[in-house]
C-alpha cells in the first residue's frame, strides 16, 4: 500500500461525508496533508491530540480528521486551546486558522496566547483573503490589491502574521508556502515538538477568491508565484531589505527558550500549596 | 461563591478583571492552585468564556465571573457553550448599564439578556442569588445543573449581594450534593456524542479518553458533524429545548414566604427579595395579608409558582431594579387573573421596604 493511503486510512474520518468543502486546486489540503506527516513522524497517539480551529475555510479542517476536535467561534479558537492545554497538559494542542481568524477578529488573543507562551501550535494559513465568505479583503490582503469589498484597491498595508508572531514572543515562528510542502512538514513537526507557542505561517493562494478578483491565474499559476518568490531565511539575512520587498521569507525565523505557561504555573501550585498549609 | 465553587469541584477558572465582579477573581487566584487548580486571567472576556469551555471539554470543571460589559462579551461564546452542550458556570454580578453604566452600584438589568442575549433560539438556564448562603449554594446548584443537562448556566447576583457580609456556616460533614457529567460506558466505535436520548442529555466523552468526536459551532448531527440536513437540525433544535424543558420541575426553584393565605403577593429575587421580605413582615404586622414568592430560578420561567400563589392571590407587585424586565413574564402567565403592579427603580440605589411597603398600600 504506497505511503499515502495508509495515512489516509489512519487519520482521515471515514464517517465524515465526503467531498470536503474546499474548491478543487485549494491549499488547504496541502497543509493538512503536511500536518498528518508530521503528527505520523513525531508518532503521536490520535487520542493526545487536540486540533482547534475558528471559522472559515480553514476551520473546517479538523472535521475531516480523527483527532478530538473542536471547531470554535471566529478567531477564539486560541483562546478555547488554552483552556483546553491549562486543564489537562498531557494532551498536544494544535490550533488551525485563517488569517481572518488569527490577526483580525482574533488579533487580540493571538497576540496574548504568544505573550503567555501557551504551550499550543499555531497553524495559521494566510491566503490573503476571505475565501469563504466571497473574498472580501482581510489584514493581509497587500496595499494595492483588489477584493470583493476593496473593488477600486486595498489602501491598507498588511499585516505580517510571523512578524507580529515574532513581536509578540512566540518562541518558534516559521513560514512556509503551500509549494514548497516539504518545508511545511518539517516546519510542523518542529513547532509541534517545541514546548510554549509556537507557529507556523502557510502562505497559500486562493485562486477562486483572491487570484480571480486580482487576475493572478490559476491555482498552478499562483504555486508558482509563491516558489518564485520565497527565500530561505538564511539567504534572506544577506540580502537587502530593498532586495526582499516582493520576497517572502521562508524556513525557521525564530527558535529561542522561554518559559512555559503550564510549567511556571506549576511552580505557583506548589507556592499555594505551601502558602495554603501555613495559614 | 468561591467556597461554593470549590465544593462544586470546580478547577478552572478564567476571568477578566470587573467592578464588581474582580473578587472572584482574586479570591480564586489564590485558592485554586492550592487545590491544584487552574485560575488564568486572560485578555478579554471573550477569551474568558472560550478557555473555560475549552477546559471543560477537557474534563475540568469551569467558570468565569463577571459584570454587564464583559457578560456582553461573552454572549458569543454563550452560544457555543450552549449549541455544543458544555458544562460550565457564569457569575454575572449586575451593575447599573446600558454600556459602562453604573460599575460601583446595584442593577437587575440583565435578566433579560441573561435569557436572549446570545443569538437564535435557545433554552437558558439562568438562577438568581439573594443572601451569602444562596451565593454558595446556588453556586453549587449551578455546577451541578451545568454537568447535569451539559448547559452552561448563569448565575445572576447584584452588587448587593455580591458585596455583602453575612454569617454563615460551613461544614466539611454537611451533605451536599455534587453531580459530575455523565460519562459514556459504550466502546467509542460506539459512542454517539449527540445522541438522542430519553433524558435529551447525551452523554459527554471528555478530551483524551480515547473517544475522538467532533465539537462544533455549527448546527450538527448526532455524530457532531456538520448538517444542513432539515430533518437532522429540526430534531437537534428540539432536543436542546426538550432537554431543559423535559426537566423544569429539578431546575425552577423558588421560596414561598406567607403565600398561603396572601391576598397581596410580592413576586422579587436577588437583593430585593430581601427588601421585600421585610415589607411583608411589616404589613402583616399592619393586618394586611401580604406573602412573598421568591425567585430563584429567573429562567426557565417558574410558571407554576406563579400559578400558585395565584389561588390566593387577586394583587401581586413585581418590585426590579430595571424598567420590568421579569414583570412582563409576570403578566404574561397571569393572562389576567390578578392584578399585576411592577416598581421599578433605575437609579443606581436599592429598592427599599419602605418602597415596597407603600407601593403596597397604594395598590391594595
Amino acid at each position: 500500500m504506497p505511503e499515502v493511503t495508509k495515512l489516509i486510512h489512519k487519520y482521515l474520518r471515514h464517517d465524515k461525508k465526503f467531498p470536503h468543502v474546499w474548491c478543487p486546486g485549494c491549499g488547504i489540503g496541502i497543509m493538512l496533508g503536511a500536518l498528518i506527516r508530521a503528527i505520523d513522524r513525531i508518532g503521536f497517539e490520535k487520542d493526545e491530540i487536540v486540533l482547534v480551529s475558528g471559522i472559515g475555510c480553514s476551520g473546517r479542517l479538523p472535521v475531516y480528521v480523527d483527532f478530538n476536535t473542536l471547531h470554535t467561534t471566529h478567531g477564539r479558537a486560541l483562546t478555547f486551546a488554552t483552556g483546553v492545554k491549562l486543564a489537562k497538559p498531557s494532551l498536544k494542542v494544535i490550533v488551525i486558522m485563517g488569517d481572518g481568524d488569527a490577526v483580525a477578529i482574533g488579533g487580540n488573543h493571538f497576540i496574548h496566547a504568544a505573550r503567555r507562551n501557551i504551550d499550543v501550535t499555531s497553524i495559521i494559513l494566510n491566503n490573503s483573503i476571505y475565501g469563504m465568505t466571497g473574498g472580501q479583503s482581510s489584514p493581509t490582503t497587500p496595499y494595492g490589491m483588489r477584493s470583493s469589498t476593496t473593488t477600486y484597491s486595498s489602501i491598507e498595508q498588511a499585516f505580517k502574521i510571523s512578524e507580529l508572531a515574532v513581536t509578540a514572543g512566540a518562541v518558534f515562528v516559521g513560514r512556509g508556502t503551500v509549494y514548497h510542502a516539504k518545508l511545511l512538514d518539517n516546519l510542523i513537526e518542529k513547532a509541534v515538538l517545541k514546548p510554549g507557542f509556537s507557529m507556523v505561517e502557510v502562505i497559500a493562494h486562493c485562486h477562486t477568491q483572491y487570484g480571480r478578483q486580482n487576475r493572478l491565474g490559476t491555482a498552478v499559476e499562483m504555486m508558482e508565484w509563491q516558489r518564485d518568490h520565497a527565500v530561505e531565511a538564511k539567504k534572506a539575512a544577506t540580502m537587502k531589505s530593498e532586495e526582499l520587498k516582493d520576497k517572502i521569507v521562508i524556513g525557521v525565523l525564530v527558535d529561542k527558550e522561554l518559559p512555559v505557561y503550564q510549567d511556571e504555573y506549576e511552580k505557583i501550585r506548589e507556592r499555594a500549596k505551601g502558602a495554603g498549609a501555613q495559614k | 461563591m468561591v467556597e461554593g465553587a470549590l465544593r462544586a469541584g470546580c478547577r478552572f477558572f478564567a476571568g477578566y478583571p470587573i467592578t464588581p465582579a474582580t473578587e472572584i477573581s482574586e479570591i480564586l487566584s489564590v485558592k485554586l492552585p492550592q487545590a491544584a487548580g487552574t485560575f488564568i486571567q486572560m485578555e478579554d472576556e471573550i477569551a474568558s468564556l472560550g478557555a473555560v469551555i475549552g477546559a471543560s471539554l477537557a474534563g475540568v470543571k469551569s467558570m468565569t465571573a463577571t459584570s454587564g460589559p464583559g457578560f456582553s462579551l461573552m454572549q458569543e461564546n454563550l452560544g457555543f457553550a450552549i449549541i455544543a452542550e458544555v458544562p460550565c458556570v457564569i457569575v454575572n454580578v449586575m451593575r447599573g448599564g446600558p454600556s459602562t453604566g453604573l460599575p460601583t452600584f446595584p442593577s437587575q438589568s440583565d435578566v433579560m439578556q441573561a435569557r436572549w442575549g446570545t443569538h437564535g433560539d435557545h433554552p437558558a438556564v439562568v438562577l438568581s442569588a439573594s443572601t451569602v448562603r444562596e451565593c454558595y449554594d446556588l453556586t453549587i446548584k449551578s455546577f451541578n445543573f451545568s454537568e447535569k443537562f451539559r448547559t452552561p448556566v448563569v448565575l445572576l447576583i447584584d452588587e448587593v449581594v455580591a458585596h455583602m457580609r453575612e454569617k454563615m456556616v460551613l461544614s466539611d460533614e454537611e451533605e451536599i450534593e455534587t453531580f459530575n457529567r455523565v460519562k459514556p460506558t459504550v466502546p467509542p466505535e460506539w459512542y454517539i456524542p449527540f445522541e438522542d436520548t430519553p433524558s435529551g442529555i447525551p452523554a459527554m466523552a471528555n478530551f483524551g479518553e480515547g473517544y475522538r468526536y467532533h465539537v462544533t459551532g455549527l448546527t450538527h448531527d448526532v455524530r457532531g458533524f456538520p448538517t444542513s440536513r432539515s430533518d437532522e437540525i429540526g430534531p437537534f433544535i428540539a432536543r436542546l429545548h426538550r432537554k431543559i424543558s423535559q426537566h423544569f420541575s429539578e431546575i425552577q426553584m423558588a421560596d414561598f414566604f406567607q403565600t398561603e393565605d396572601a391576598d397581596i403577593t410580592i413576586v422579587a429575587y436577588g437583593c430585593v427579595a430581601r427588601s421585600a421580605k421585610r415589607a411583608v413582615i411589616e404589613a402583616r404586622e399592619k393586618g394586611i395579608k401580604v406573602g412573598l414568592l421568591k425567585l430563584v430560578t429567573l429562567w426557565p420561567f417558574m410558571r407554576s409558582a406563579i400559578e400558585k400563589v395565584l389561588q390566593t392571590s387577586k394583587i401581586l407587585l413585581v418590585p426590579e431594579m430595571n424598567m420590568g424586565q421579569l414583570s412582563r413574564e409576570v403578566k404574561r402567565v397571569n393572562r389576567g387573573v390578578a392584578k399585576v403592579y411592577a416598581l421599578n427603580k433605575v437609579d443606581g440605589t436599592i429598592i427599599t421596604p419602605e418602597e415596597i411597603s407603600n407601593r403596597i398600600l397604594e395598590v391594595s
